[in-house]
C-alpha cells in the first residue's frame, strides 16, 4: 500500500532490509528541500522572519513526538543523531557517574551492538557487573527469567523492545513495574519498537527511550531520547558548546540552558528534524494500526510459503514484527545474499550487530528478510520463488 | 579459462575444501582474519619450518569465495619458501585489482581472475591472502 509515495520504489528493486532503515516517501524529502530553499536558517536565533520560521517547525516537530510517545512534557524530548547517540548519553551522561563498583547491569544477549558496547565500557572503568538474561526457548525475554538474575546490586535493566534480529517483544511494562519496586532504572532501545508500534512511555513507565527517524519514513542522522523529565534534569551533557548555555564568564561560572536545549548543543540536524515530523505526519495519517496489521500479514504471508519450502530453516517462526530470520540449509547466509541481490532482492546476511546472540541461538548467521507496510504479496512471491529451488541458488551464487 | 570450468573449481573447493579442520598443534602460527563488511570470519594455523611453509590448516565461517579462495591457496602454498609464496601472494592481489599478474603461477586461484566484476567480493577472495600475510609476518617476529 501507499507506494506511489516513495520515490525508490520506482527502481526495479525488492526491498526487504526495511529493519535496516526504511525508504523515504516524496512528503519527507520534499519537506527537507522546502527549509534548504525557503527558510534555510539557524535554529534558536529568532532574530528575524525566516529564522524564526525555523524554531517553529523544529519545535512543531518536538510536539509531534511528544504526542508520538505520549510524553509529559516537550521537555522530555531531545533530539540526537540517532539511537546510538541517545544510548551513549543515556549511559555516559546519566549513569556513569551513578554506578559504582559491583553494581549491576541487565542486559540481554540479543541487544544490539549499541545497547552493548557503551555498558562494557562502564562496567570496565566503573568495576560494574553486567549479566545477561536467559533468553527462553523462542528466544524471548520473559519477566520470569528476568527476575532470576536481579540482585539487590541490580541498578538498572537495559533492553530493546523489539529485536532487531528475531524481531520478539519484550513485555516492558511489566518489566518496568517490577523494576520500579526494586528501585532499578530501565533503559528502552526503541529503535524497532516505535517505528511499528504505538509505544506510550507514560503507560510503559519507562525511565528512558532511544529511537532514530530513518527507521520509521524518516531521514537518516536524526534520533530521539526521551528521558523523565526528573532523571533528565540529572544527565550530565556529554556534548558541550553553543546554544546549550545560558553564560559563562569563566571555567567556574557556566549556567546552562533548560531542558531540553542543553542536550542539544551546536546546530542540530534541522532539515533532519523537519523531515522527520513529515514523516510522524505521514505515519499518523495512515494510522499506526492499519501498518501494523498490514506488517503482519504479509509477514504471515511470506512464513506460509517458507515453512513448505524442505530446505529453510526458519529461525523465528512466530514473531510480533515483520522480521523473518533463516538460512537455506547448507549455504552460507551471505552467498544466499549475493544470489538474491542478482535478482534485485535486498535482504540482509549476518548477525546484525547482535553479535553475542550466537551464543544463544546456535547459528551464527542468518538472512533477514525485514518487511514493511509499502512491500507486496508478488515481491514476496518472488522470493519465495528464488528460494524455493537450493540447486538454482548453488548455481547462481557465485 | 571458461566461466563454467571457473565456477566448478569454485564450487568444488567450497565443498570439498582442503585442509578445512581445525588443530591445537602449537608448532603452528594461528591468525584469526575478517571481513570488515561483512561476516567471514576464518583462523589461518600454519606450519613453518625454516623458510618453508610445510602445512596450512584453516576453520571457521565463510562464504563461498573466502572458503573455495583458502582451499586454493592452501593447495597451492604447501611447499613453498615464504619468498615463493609472497610472490605467489602478490601476483594473486594484482589480479584481484586488476593490475599487471603473471598468471602462470597461480594455478586454480586464476578462477577468480573476473571477480573485480562484483565489488563486493574482491574482499572475500582476498580473505585468505590477509590470512597467510599476517601469519608470515608473525613468524618472522
Ligand atoms: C535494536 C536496534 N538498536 C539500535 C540500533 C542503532 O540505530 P542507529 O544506527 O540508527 O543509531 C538499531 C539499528 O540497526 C537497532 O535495530
Amino acid at each position: 500500500m501507499n507506494r506511489e509515495d516513495f520515490p525508490m520504489l520506482k527502481q526495479d528493486i525488492i526491498y526487504l532490509d526495511n529493519s535496516a532503515t526504511t525508504l523515504k516517501p516524496d512528503c519527507v524529502l520534499n519537506k527537507m528541500a522546502e527549509y534548504y530553499k525557503e527558510y534555510g536558517a539557524n535554529a534558536h536565533r529568532g532574530d528575524y522572519d525566516i529564522s524564526y520560521k525555523v524554531d517553529l517547525e523544529y519545535e512543531n516537530v518536538r510536539d509531534l513526538v511528544r504526542d508520538l510517545i505520549n510524553a509529559k512534557s516537550k521537555e522530555e524530548v531531545v533530539f540526537t543523531s540517532g539511537t546510538t547517540e541517545s544510548l551513549n548519553m543515556i549511559v555516559n551522561g546519566f549513569f556513569e557517574s551513578l554506578l559504582e563498583a559491583g553494581d549491576e547491569i541487565i542486559l540481554s544477549t540479543s541487544e544490539h551492538a549499541s545497547n552493548i558496547l557503551p555498558w562494557f565500557r562502564i562496567a570496565r572503568n566503573n568495576g560494574c557487573i553486567i549479566k545477561y538474561v536467559n533468553l527462553d526457548d523462542n528466544y524471548y525475554v520473559t519477566l520470569e527469567n528476568l527476575k532470576k538474575v536481579i540482585t539487590p546490586n541490580t541498578k538498572v535493566i537495559s533492553l530493546a523492545h523489539i529485536t532487531n534480529v528475531i524481531g520478539d517483544v519484550r513485555p516492558i511494562k511489566e518489566i518496568a513495574k517490577f523494576a520500579h519496586e526494586n528501585n532499578i532504572f530501565v533503559v528502552v532501545d526503541g529503535a524497532q519498537s516505535v517505528p511499528h508500534m504505538k509505544v506510550d512511555v507514560q503507560d510503559l513507565d519507562i525511565d528512558f527511550l532511544a529511537f532514530s527517524a530513518h527507521k520509521m519514513l524518516g531521514p537518516t542522522g536524526v534520533g530521539v531520547l526521551y528521558g523523565k523529565k526528573e532523571l533528565l534534569e540529572h544527565l550530565e551533557p556529554t556534548i558541550l558548546g553553543g546554544g546549550m548555555n545560558e553564560s559563562f564568564d569563566n571555567e567556574n561560572a557556566v549556567i546552562l540552558k533548560s531542558l531540553p536545549t542543553r542536550l542539544e548543543a551546536g546546530t542540530p540536524n534541522i532539515a533532519g528534524v523537519i523531515g522527520f515530523g513529515a514523516a510522524i505526519k505521514y505515519m499518523n495519517q495512515i494510522g499506526y494500526d492499519r501498518i501494523i496489521d498490514r506488517e503482519r500479514y504479509l509477514r504471515n504471508y511470506l512464513i506460509e510459503k517458507l515453512v513448505r519450502i524442505p530446505h529453510i530453516d526458519i529461525i523465528n517462526l512466530e514473531s510480533d514484527s515483520g522480521i523473518v530470520a533463516f538460512n537455506v540449509n547448507g549455504i552460507f547466509s551471505q552467498d544466499v545474499a549475493y544470489y538474491l541481490n542478482k535478482y534485485n532482492v535486498c535482504v540482509r546476511a549476518g548477525n546484525h550487530c547482535a553479535k553475542i546472540l550466537k551464543n544463544a541461538v546456535g547459528v551464527t548467521n542468518s538472512i533477514r528478510v525485514s518487511i514493511s507496510f509499502y512491500n507486496t504479496e508478488s515481491e514476496i512471491d518472488d522470493l519465495v520463488e528464488l528460494l524455493k529451488n537450493k540447486d538454482k541458488i548453488m548455481k547462481e551464487m557465485l | 579459462m571458461d566461466t563454467n570450468l571457473k565456477k566448478e573449481i569454485i564450487m568444488d573447493h567450497y565443498l570439498n575444501p582442503k585442509n578445512k579442520i581445525t588443530t591445537d598443534d602449537s608448532r603452528y602460527v594461528k591468525v584469526n582474519t575478517n571481513n570488515e563488511s561483512c561476516i567471514d570470519n576464518l583462523n589461518f594455523y600454519v606450519l613453518f619450518n625454516g623458510d618453508l611453509i610445510e602445512d596450512i590448516k584453516f576453520d571457521g565461517e565463510a562464504c563461498a569465495i573466502s572458503t573455495s579462495s583458502s582451499s586454493i591457496m592452501i593447495t597451492n602454498m604447501i611447499g613453498k619458501t615464504i619468498a615463493e609464496a609472497e610472490e605467489y601472494i602478490n601476483n594473486f592481489e594484482a589480479m584481484i585489482n586488476e593490475e599487471k599478474y603473471n598468471s602462470d603461477i597461480l594455478n586454480e586461484a586464476n578462477a577468480y581472475d573476473d571477480i573485480y566484476k562484483q565489488n563486493n567480493r574482491k574482499n572475500c577472495a582476498l580473505l585468505p591472502y590477509k590470512g597467510i600475510k599476517k601469519a608470515i609476518a608473525e613468524y618472522r617476529k
